[in-house]
């Protein structure tokens, strides 16, 4: 066994209307913040976890994201192992 | 005798409206479960209440969906059980994939807390069969993630097989949600996820009793109340 850390980025995908991105888009212009086009928001997940191997530890990550993590019905992930 | 379970879930906060609801229409107590049993009592219409199961943490609904209890949900379900779900219950039925789609944050990002107005667009289901076509009803709604997405595909699809059980009319839609899409059907039409919360318009005290019926369809209980 060896330990792994992970970054997982939640995301939603291109084409959900992203309200809260808009909001603070509309609250950087406000701020002065003028070059600003578009703002996206998501979800980080830092994660150490247990695993025989990396490619294991991948395949873990990506399952939590399948069943928990993500909702893969409105949102991307992408797994990063350190 | 139709017999009802209302599920619980950490956080459910309308499950006390959804018995009193029940007991009134059928004059039966509702079995309840708790979301760490692993079956549920013998049931002709399970009911997963609305509220904010565990904080709403993560996405609402996706943590009540992963629960042991949920599992019994879905086979009662494949079986043909009915299944309500009400606000956060809708959330979490989607979240479970016994519903297509999902709920979003609110567009205009506010908790709605307010009544509506909704046209029913299916009647040919027990959920809604005491309710003429197109007859527009009153329901209150209370929620920040009401905002129905699914994508085109999906969309065209639950369009199609006439999934949608209500729409918001009359430029009541309070959160944004795609083609104005307050419940809907899955497939079989059997499940019933809605955003609005018809038990909590069921008797005169409440001002109205545009919800009852609902219940009363589910419950087959239409032609002897109206008899």
């Amino acid at each position: 066994m060896a330990s792994f850390t992970a970054q997982i980025r939640v995301t939603l995908k291109r084409g959900v209307l992203d309200p809260q991105g808009k909001a603070i888009e509309g609250a950087l212009g406000s701020l002065g913040f003028e070059g600003v086009h578009q703002v996206r928001q998501g979800k980080t997940f830092d994660i150490s976890l247990d695993a025989s191997s990396k490619a294991k530890a991948e395949e873990e990550l990506n399952a939590m994201c399948e069943k928990l993590l993500a909702n893969t019905v409105i949102e991307d992930y992408a797994v990063t192992i350190e | 005798m139709q017999r009802t379970t209302i599920v619980q879930f950490p956080g459910s906060n309308r499950d006390r409206d959804m018995i009193a609801a029940i007991t009134k229409i059928s004059g039966n107590a509702p079995s309840l479960a708790w979301h760490t049993d692993t079956s549920l009592p013998d049931s002709d219409l399970v009911i997963i209440p609305g509220g904010f199961s565990h904080g709403d943490y993560l996405r609402s609904g996706a943590i009540a969906a992963r629960a042991p209890v949920m599992k019994a949900v879905a086979e009662a379900a494949a079986k043909g059980v009915r299944v309500l779900g009400v606000c956060n219950g809708f959330q979490t039925l989607t979240e479970a994939g016994l519903l297509p789609g999902a709920l979003m944050r609110n567009n205009r990002l506010t908790f709605v807390c307010k009544e509506v107005k909704l046209s029913v667009a299916n009647n040919k289901n027990p959920f809604t069969e005491g309710y003429g076509l197109d007859e527009v009803i009153r329901c209150p709604v209370a929620h920040h993630d009401g905002n129905y997405f699914a994508d085109t595909e999906t969309l065209t699809q639950i369009e199609n097989n006439g999934q949608v059980a209500f729409r918001y009319a009359e430029g009541t839609n309070p959160n944004g949600s795609i083609n104005d899409i307050a419940g809907i059907f899955n497939e079989a039409g059997n499940v019933l996820g809605m955003m609005p919360h018809p038990e909590n318009l069921i008797e005169p005290a409440h001002g109205g009793i545009d919800g009852r019926r609902l219940f009363q369809g589910a419950l087959n209980l239409l032609e002897t109340e109206t008899a």
